[in-house]
Formats: structure tokens, C-alpha cells, sequence
């Protein structure tokens, strides 16, 4: 008996001992999906007897003060996530590992990737993440209301003029219904700005206060003005999602991650591609999986990010789970099958469909800081505070003195 | 345990030893290191660089920080004279002799021990200008209340009316003690040479009050100038911008924009600020007492 435990206790050390353990930073896992990462990450093991995942989540609004903290004090996870927004910043300050040597010697992710996902994740013509995952904005609307008001359903021809007449005949804020909510904010606006013919831009040259960016403002802030649109006191602190679920809102522009959430309408939804101004432009977002440039199991690393990007496994988990799109190339439709295929929204063809218009945000090193600046700007114009012109203007001159700090 | 000499100060150096290597490592080390960090640049994740003056002089030429520094006085200017009022005004009432005393003092003691981030959620639903209690009481006799966080004319006073409704109880528990220490006599004193109620309170109370009044007094302007739970979870600087304040601040340059040095370069002045208007109260209390 005593020989039996010295032996196991042998096997366990040695197994113990030759287990490389990768530790994982995650702020795409919420706590729905914590049990499925659990399940990819027993998939993963189970093909890689020698490796172990250790994985750490923190919501999107506290993962990045934990993340520095840990490049900081020299305790970097192995393999971490980055949006494109911030990819720019860890990118630029030497801290990923590229992938172009595994890329190079491991040919079957080769068109693998949608390509503006794959390549927002290059910098200097190096790849440092793979995508894996993919989101969009849509307009979603209210069936029933627009049945009530006897207006016509939005299709993807719709324009910036055929949301403001249909929010008319829609809008009762007497019964607390309103037409229409679009988010005043930063990512709104970059994009609403591109469909007015403008756009912002913050390279070298920065160029916010323009003709088409000031109608593109306008656009925006006239909807509460013409009390199509709540206002925040109207609003009191209720989500725009959840006025669209109560069934106050006629059409909301918001992020396909609401598919869930909404599937409990007690009322008929759908999508539409996002109406244009004088041309279409949506968003796209996107997630990266990255590698540290301080890890000591490089190897081991990239195949848990090949794994989390491309691995049948992982895109059936997503896509059954409803836990975002993996970022994959759409001339792999069959992968897609399974997501078309599921019932609400009916029109899901138009996830795909908006990408044919995605635009990016434009990025600089102190990200944060100047969607603050714009943030606040764009808030002044929408509380009144401020004239549109005004707003913009000072967004100009405070984002010309951050860039030249 | 009465040993004198090298085993008297072994003994006493195990005792204090682990709360001394906590204060020392965990306090007294990062407050040393951010006065370093002032004259650096760091973002986190490159080496810190020395920078000289840059911070100061970019905190002198920051309209943010001025914007944020206006804000912080105005908190302060609002939320001081309310305080010191309500809390002395407690204190006077609670002092006497009425029913249920000891009763009120818990109850006007309570905010002060409560978490900062539990009474800001509560009053954020109180003042909710749709369903909040505030403008529904409002409302009852015949005002329309304004939209206090949402808009950015009235999220400061509200800041400020919550923090006053919070701390009331702790100026009052100060001033409560000082006027138990105002011996008995003094009063029966004033009494019998004719002095009113309102006369007792000018010439005895307020006078020997005065120490525990100006305790109070720097306590709440250091607090003020430190204000941030209360804005950090009501208004998280806005709307807008409108309650932009030091210490939030401080945090958004340190955590958000990882601009360490900057942001230590702000907490040392704003440790300049309270240390010299706690100086200066100190040295106007010496010369009126």
C-alpha cells in the first residue's frame, strides 16, 4: 500500500512538473460565458495533454487597469486580449510577441480570417493578434410599433431622412414612446460623420471641425430636439436597451450582441443594415488574442490563441452559445450556417451584409483620452450646453493640444 | 518585561516590527515613489524616464486640470458652510435635554459609517428626476424639480447636498463632545446675570466651542479637497464635465490615460494645496483664540 502512494504521488509530480502553464487574460468572457471558455479550454487541454490554460476574466471597464498592472510589475499573462482600439497603444510600446514565424510555418490559417479583422491587428507590417472575434452595429426595430404607426418596415436603402419621418409618426412621449435612440457618443459619431461624406480625422492632421462632421453632429442632437429621441431626464437612467425591450423605442442602432437580450421581447423585432447619409459606413469591432513579448512558453502560447481564433471547436461554441461571431473569412459560409440558421432576428443576412460598409475607428496612442475629450464635446452638444459648432470646435483645438503633448 | 537596554528594544522592535514593514513597504514606500513619479514619464508599460519639470509645467497649461481645480472649490464653497451649519445645529439640539437623544444621535451618526458607494446609489435614485423621491416630493407641492444629475447646472449642488446629508453626523459627533466639555457652571453663570438663550449661545457656547469648531472645520476642508467616492459613482465627472474634480482627476490620468507621472505630479500638488490651507487655518485659529 505504501509503495502504491509513493508511486502516485511520483506520476502526479512528474505530470505536474511536465504541464506548461499558460496564463490567459480575458475580458470578452462575461459571466454567461464563463462555463463555455471553461468547456473550450478542457477541449484544448485535452488535445494538448502537456498544457494547462489558467485563465483570468475581468469586465471590459476594469481589464485594462489589471492588465498594465501586471505588464508593470513584470507579471504579464502569457496570452491576453486586445480590442483594436487599445491594440494600438500595446502594440506601439513593444509589449506583444509577433506572429509572423509561427504564421510563416503554419500555413493552414492562410485566408482563414475575415481580412479587415486580420489585418486590424497588424502594425508595421507585423501581425501581433489573430481575431477572434467580430461584431457590428444594426438597426434594430420595433415591428409592432411600426404597424401601429402604418410605416413601412427599414431596409438596407434606407436613408438618414426615412428614420426621421418614420420616428415622427412613431414618437408618442406622451405614452412614452419614442421613434428612435442613437447612443450621442464617440463611436456614433466617427461613423455617423463618415456617412455625411466627412469623417474624423486625428494623424497627423487633426480634422474634426468640418462642414460634413458639424451636419453629421447636427444630424445626431436634432433627434432629441425634435422629440424623437428621449432625452436623458426622459430616459432617467434606464438603458437604451431596455426602453427597446420595454417596447418604448421604435428603432435603436446597437450591436448584434443584443440578439440575446431582445430574444425576450414580448413583441416582433428585426434588423436592418444602418441607414446612410449621402453613403453607408458601419461599424466594425474587433477582438484580438496577443502574446506577450516577455512569455517564456512562446510556442505553447500561440497554439491556445490558434485554438481561441480558429479551432472548429471555438466557432461552434460561439456561435451555438451566442457568445459574439469568431472573426473568420465569410467564404466560409458553411461555418456560418448554424447562426443564420437560428430564429430571431429574422433578417440576420445583415450582419454580413453591413460588413460590405464597416469602417474603423481612427486610433491614436492616448485613445482614451480623446474619446473623453470627443465624448464630453459631443455630451455639451447633445444637453444643449453648447452649439454643435461650438462643440466641434473646441473638440478641434483640445485634440490638437493632446496630440501635440 | 521591564528589561532595560538591547532586549527592551528587541522586544519592542518584534511588536511594532510587522505593522512598521507594512507602513513602511505599503504607504511610505509609494508616497516616496510618487514624488519620484512627479518628475517622470510613465505609461505602465515602458521604464519610467526622467522628465524634469514637464509634469508641473503641463499641469500649469492644462485647462483640464484648471476646469477640474474651479470644480473642486466650488464643491468645497457649497458643501463647507452647509456641514458646519447642519452639523452645529445637530449637535445644539442633540445636546439638549429632549426625548429620545440618544436615539437621533445614532440615527444622525449612521450616513457617516455607511459606504460612500451604498449612499451614492441610494441618492442617486432619490434625485432620479423620473421616478426618484425627490422630485416626487417636490412635485407634491407644486415644483417641478430639476433633472439634478443629468443636468449640468444642478449635478454639483446635488453632489454637494448628498455629501452634506453624509457628513452632517460627523461635524455633529466632533462638536457634540466639545459641548460636553463646556462646564455647567458657565451657564448658570450667564443665567443669573440676565443673558438669553441667544446671548448663552454667542458669548459662552460658540467661544469655548471654537477649538472643536476649527477641528471640524480642517477636517472637512481636507475631506472636501479630497472629494471623489461621491462624484466617482454619481456623475463619474459629468454631465458633460460639469463635476470634474482633483482627485477624479488624479485617477482617470493614472488609470485611464497611464500617465503616471502626471498624475502623481497632481497629487503632490494637491497635497500642497491642503497642507498649506490646513497651515494657514491652524496659524488663524492660534491668532483668534
Amino acid at each position: 500500500m505504501r509503495k502504491l502512494w509513493v508511486v502516485l504521488v511520483f506520476v502526479l509530480l512528474a505530470n505536474g512538473l511536465a504541464r506548461t502553464t499558460i496564463n490567459y487574460f480575458s475580458f470578452t468572457t462575461d459571466q454567461n460565458h464563463v462555463k463555455d471558455l471553461e468547456a473550450l479550454i478542457a477541449a484544448f487541454e485535452k488535445e494538448n495533454p502537456d498544457l494547462e490554460i489558467r485563465y483570468t476574466t475581468a469586465p471590459f471597464d476594469s481589464y485594462f487597469t489589471k492588465l498594465q498592472t501586471n505588464l508593470a510589475a513584470g507579471s504579464a499573462p502569457d496570452v491576453f486580449e486586445l480590442n483594436y482600439e487599445n491594440f494600438v497603444t500595446f502594440a506601439s510600446r513593444g509589449t506583444l510577441l509577433s506572429l509572423d514565424p509561427f504564421l510563416r510555418q503554419d500555413t493552414s490559417l492562410n485566408n482563414a480570417f475575415y481580412p479587415a479583422a486580420l489585418s486590424a491587428f497588424r502594425q508595421n507590417n507585423i501581425q501581433y493578434g489573430l481575431p477572434i472575434t467580430f461584431s457590428t452595429v444594426v438597426l434594430f426595430y420595433n415591428k409592432d410599433l411600426f404597424d401601429k404607426a402604418g410605416v413601412a418596415y427599414p431596409n438596407a436603402n434606407w436613408t438618414w431622412k426615412d428614420v426621421l419621418s418614420a420616428a415622427q409618426k412613431i414618437s408618442n412621449p406622451a405614452q412614452r414612446v419614442w421613434g428612435v435612440y442613437q447612443p450621442v457618443q464617440f463611436w456614433e459619431f466617427y461613423k455617423v460623420a463618415r456617412q455625411a461624406g466627412g469623417g474624423l480625422q486625428v494623424g497627423p492632421r487633426v480634422q474634426i471641425d468640418t462642414p460634413a462632421n458639424r451636419e453629421a453632429l447636427r444630424y445626431l442632437v436634432d433627434k432629441v430636439r425634435l422629440k424623437v429621441m428621449p432625452s436623458d431626464a426622459e430616459m432617467s437612467g434606464v438603458s437604451n436597451e431596455d426602453m427597446f425591450l420595454g417596447g418604448q423605442l421604435g428603432m435603436l442602432y446597437s450591436g448584434i450582441w443584443m440578439f440575446d437580450k431582445f430574444s425576450q421581447a414580448k413583441f416582433k423585432w428585426d434588423i436592418a443594415v444602418e441607414p446612410g447619409g449621402i453613403r453607408k459606413a458601419t461599424h466594425f469591432f474587433s477582438n484580438a488574442a496577443v502574446i506577450s513579448r516577455t512569455t517564456k512558453h512562446a510556442e505553447a502560447a500561440f497554439k491556445w490563441v490558434k485554438f481561441l481564433a480558429a479551432s472548429p471547436a471555438t466557432v461552434k461554441t460561439r456561435i451555438d452559445r451566442a457568445w459574439e461571431l469568431p472573426a473568420l473569412s465569410l467564404a466560409q459560409r458553411a461555418l456560418f450556417d448554424a447562426y443564420l440558421k437560428r430564429p430571431l432576428p429574422a433578417n440576420r443576412e445583415a450582419v454580413f451584409d453591413s460588413l460590405r460598409y464597416a469602417i474603423t475607428p481612427p486610433v491614436v496612442e492616448n485613445q482614451s483620452q480623446l474619446q473623453d475629450i470627443i465624448n464630453q464635446e459631443l455630451e455639451a452638444a447633445r444637453l444643449g450646453t453648447k452649439t454643435p459648432e461650438q462643440a466641434l470646435a473646441d473638440a478641434q483645438r483640445r485634440v490638437e493640444a493632446l496630440l501635440r503633448r | 518585561m521591564y528589561e532595560r537596554g538591547w532586549r527592551r528594544t528587541l522586544t519592542l522592535a518584534l511588536f511594532l516590527g510587522p505593522s512598521l514593514l507594512g507602513m513602511v513597504l505599503f504607504v511610505m514606500g509609494p508616497i516616496l515613489a510618487s514624488l519620484g513619479l512627479a518628475f517622470a514619464r510613465w505609461d505602465l508599460l515602458t521604464p519610467p524616464e526622467f522628465v524634469g519639470l514637464a509634469n508641473f509645467r503641463a499641469l500649469w497649461a492644462d485647462p483640464e486640470f484648471w476646469r477640474a481645480l474651479r470644480h473642486t472649490f466650488g464643491f468645497l464653497l457649497g458643501y463647507i458652510p452647509l456641514v458646519m451649519l447642519c452639523g452645529l445645529g445637530a449637535a445644539l439640539v442633540l445636546n439638549a435635554r429632549i426625548p429620545g437623544r440618544d436615539f437621533f444621535r445614532a440615527v444622525y451618526f449612521l450616513p457617516v459609517v455607511t459606504a460612500w458607494v451604498a449612499v451614492a446609489l441610494v441618492w442617486k435614485w432619490l434625485l432620479n428626476p423620473g421616478y426618484g423621491l425627490v422630485n416626487h416630493l417636490l412635485g407634491l407641492v407644486g415644483l417641478q424639480g430639476p433633472g439634478w444629475l443629468f443636468d449640468p447646472n444642478w449635478a454639483m449642488p446635488a453632489v454637494i447636498l448628498t455629501s452634506v446629508w453624509k457628513d452632517t453626523g460627523f461635524v455633529m459627533a466632533i462638536l457634540l463632545a466639545g459641548l460636553q466639555n463646556i462646564p455647567r457652571e458657565y451657564y448658570e453663570a450667564a443665567a443669573i446675570d440676565g443673558a438669553g438663550g441667544a446671548a448663552r449661545l454667542r458669548y459662552v457656547t460658540l467661544p469655548l466651542l471654537a477649538p472643536a469648531l476649527y477641528f471640524a472645520l480642517t477636517l472637512s476642508l481636507i475631506n472636501s479637497f479630497q472629494v471623489f467616492d461621491q462624484v466617482y459613482v454619481m456623475t463619474g465627472g459629468g454631465p458633460a464635465g460639469a463635476t470634474t474634480v482633483l482627485v477624479e482627476r488624479i485617477v482617470k490620468n493614472a488609470f485611464s490615460y497611464s500617465q503616471m507621472g502626471y498624475a502623481a505630479a497632481m497629487s503632490w500638488f494637491l497635497f500642497a494645496l491642503i497642507f498649506l490651507s490646513s497651515w494657514a487655518l491652524t496659524r488663524l485659529q492660534r491668532r483668534a483664540l
